[in-house]
């Protein structure tokens, strides 16, 4: 009976694509917009994956995420050095500061500054120099993405490429002279601006003129040292913020999440993913349903019991659910992946596709009801009436 | 009371339909015995009842009052769930529009009932085939109903009524929508695969061209049988 029932399914084209293009739209706009927004929000705290040497990020007690630079004295970087189970502690200089192009064209740039003598908290990876350049005199290194685009030089006619920022091209951050020696992959981050780095020294001078300029202080807690129990001596000590890795990136990401309209504005695409699915997947199930109504009161008539009628309409709109979340995330993979050199974030993990499936679920579960209603609810003696 | 060895024993069977505040009378206390190896023609004018009374014979609408023996079961006192695997196994329908899955193939077509039974797919369609052989249709076992004419198509469903050898054929108006050539053959292959000793069949009818075929005629009128006349086959 089961065979029949995918026959009858499959027998009527038009409505088998149409429920199958509606649950695939349905399971594309919700994998999609999903994706985008865990893609969003992994960027939220991306620039602190990328510095994975220290283990705890110590900072002024009101800073709420990465951005959010809230500068301290430079004396804090003594003090955290002093408690106890600190292996070593580096400053670590992050602020949006604006450049100057060659063609006079003003930037606003993230400038890091690495602490002078050890470096750490340089780029994940270089592609051409090395971190140890930044020793040289007015020496930056400029992320890939950035070269690029925003700090690429512009084309003298129309229609021409930009030229990106090589290595040895200068260019001015608050008129100081800062020469390219290397560019570096980082991961894209929450802000879009170029990433520069330089020495936390260099920075600063780069920085306007203020009383505080540490924005972090980078720590590394000793060797059999619990970084937990760390953060709260540090805590203790300084009167400082103090946070594991884990920790900030937590703060951060839930910061963007209470505090932005980036939940609510992908949450409601998700939802209109839902409602549209549901509402095109029922009323063309429904209708398959009205139209083979005399069908299946024929099979009543002829001895199908209701269990097995409610078996054929589960099994039909589970069939079509599973073709159309298929589809709908191979389309969102493709989309993903053609997107994948662009600006976008895209993120998709195993938790979307979970997500994705159980509403697709839900809709054609929802769908059948409606459907399994009218069919258990069916006189068989439907089946005398022309 | 008893239903004597008859298929159906039917004594004063009643049933009214309500709608809103008005109530119709569709069947008004009928009587009426169908004998083994018997076809039965009931005929009369439209909204009669003949329609309702085969519903009610075959289980598949329950009446107010009066008592339904088929071969000597009480369909009134049955559960729903009795009542239908009593149907999948002593009832064949035969529709005026043939009631076919138009995505099946005529031999997945004929072999639903089988299937409704539990029987295996590959003996269900070798048994299908051999019913859509004797029906003539030997060589249409893969097309869909569409690719077949109305007699075709009819004589598709009667093989379909036929294939899990049931006790009682219904059949609702069979030739209405055939030439009358075509209704002929329908009927003839009605009458000669359908009919046996151990088995009955009742046709509601308006068709007179085909009231020869019937072995008794049942005549209906206004909810009630007004006549019962023998009427000898010519074929």
């Amino acid at each position: 009976m089961y065979r029949i029932a995918l026959k009858m399914l499959m027998g009527d084209r038009g409505k088998y694509v149409g429920l199958i293009m509606g649950l695939t739209f349905a399971a594309l706009l919700i994998t999609q917009q999903s994706a985008i927004f865990t893609g969003l929000m992994t960027r939220t705290y991306s620039f602190i994956n990328d510095l994975s040497q220290p283990d705890i990020w110590v900072m002024d007690p009101k800073v709420q995420f990465i951005d959010d630079i809230k500068p301290l004295q430079d004396t804090e970087l003594f003090r955290v050095r002093g408690v106890t189970g600190v292996e070593w502690a580096v400053p670590l200089y992050k602020g949006l500061l604006k450049a100057r192009l060659e063609d006079g064209n003003f930037q606003i740039v993230n400038v890091l500054g690495l602490d002078d003598a050890t470096l750490i908290g340089g780029p994940p990876q270089m592609i051409q120099g090395h971190l140890s350049d930044l020793r040289r005199q007015d020496a930056v290194i400029v992320n890939d993405v950035g070269a690029a685009t925003r700090l690429a030089r512009r084309p003298k006619g129309e229609g021409g490429k930009p030229i990106p920022l090589q290595v040895g091209d200068v260019l001015e951050i608050n008129d100081r002279r800062a020469v390219v020696v290397g560019i570096s992959k980082v991961s894209r981050t929450f802000q879009s601006q170029p990433v520069i780095y330089t020495t936390y020294t260099r920075a600063t001078n780069f920085a306007p003129r203020e009383r505080k300029l540490l924005s972090f202080v980078l720590v590394k807690a000793a060797d059999g040292v619990n970084p937990t129990e760390l953060v709260q001596r540090i805590k203790q000590s300084t009167g400082l913020a103090a946070y594991t890795a884990q920790e900030f990136k937590d703060l951060s990401y839930n910061f963007y999440m209470k505090s932005t309209g980036i939940p609510i504005n992908f949450g409601i695409a998700v939802m209109l993913g839902f409602l549209i699915g549901t509402a095109i997947a029922g009323q063309t199930f429904y209708n398959f349903t009205l139209e083979n109504l005399r069908y299946f009161g024929t099979l009543k008539a002829m001895g199908t019991t209701n269990g097995v009628l409610l078996r054929m309409i589960l099994l039909q709109a589970l069939v079509v659910g599973v073709l159309g979340f298929g589809l709908g995330v191979g389309s969102a993979s493709l989309f993903g992946y053609l997107m994948k050199e662009t600006e976008l974030a895209f993120r998709l993990v195993a938790e979307i596709l979970f997500f994705a499936g159980g509403a697709i679920f839900l809709i054609v579960i929802l769908s059948a009801l409606i459907s399994i209603r009218k069919v258990m609810k069916l006189e068989p003696a439907i089946v005398f009436k022309t | 009371m008893g239903s004597n060895g008859n298929a159906v024993y039917l004594r004063g069977i009643t049933k009214t339909y309500v709608s809103g505040l008005s109530r119709v009378f569709a069947l008004r206390g009928v009587d009426l015995d169908v004998h083994m190896g018997e076809l039965l023609m009931l005929v009369g004018p439209s909204g009669c009842g003949k329609t309702t009374l085969i519903s009610v014979v075959a289980g598949i609408l329950d009446h107010d009052e009066g008592e339904n023996l088929v071969f000597g079961n009480d369909l009134r006192t049955m559960s729903q769930s009795k009542k239908t695997a009593f149907r999948g196994t002593n009832l064949g329908f035969v529709f005026q529009t043939y009631n076919l899955i138009p995505s099946l193939t005529t031999i997945e077509n004929v072999s639903i009932p089988l299937l409704i039974l539990g029987q295996q797919r590959k003996s269900a369609l070798s048994r299908s085939r051999e019913m859509l052989e004797a029906v003539g249709l030997g060589d249409k076992l893969n097309a869909l109903p569409a690719a077949l004419s109305g007699g075709q198509q009819q004589r598709v469903a009667i093989a379909r009524a036929l294939v899990h050898n049931p006790r009682l054929i219904v059949c609702d108006e069979p030739t209405s929508a055939l030439d009358a050539d075509t209704g002929r053959i329908v009927m003839e292959v009605l009458r000669h695969t359908a009919l046996a000793e151990n088995r009955a069949l009742i046709i509601v009818t308006h068709d007179n061209r085909i009231f020869h075929f019937a072995d008794r005629i049942a005549r209906m009128d206004d909810g009630r049988i007004v006549l019962v006349e023998p009427q000898v086959a010519t074929s």
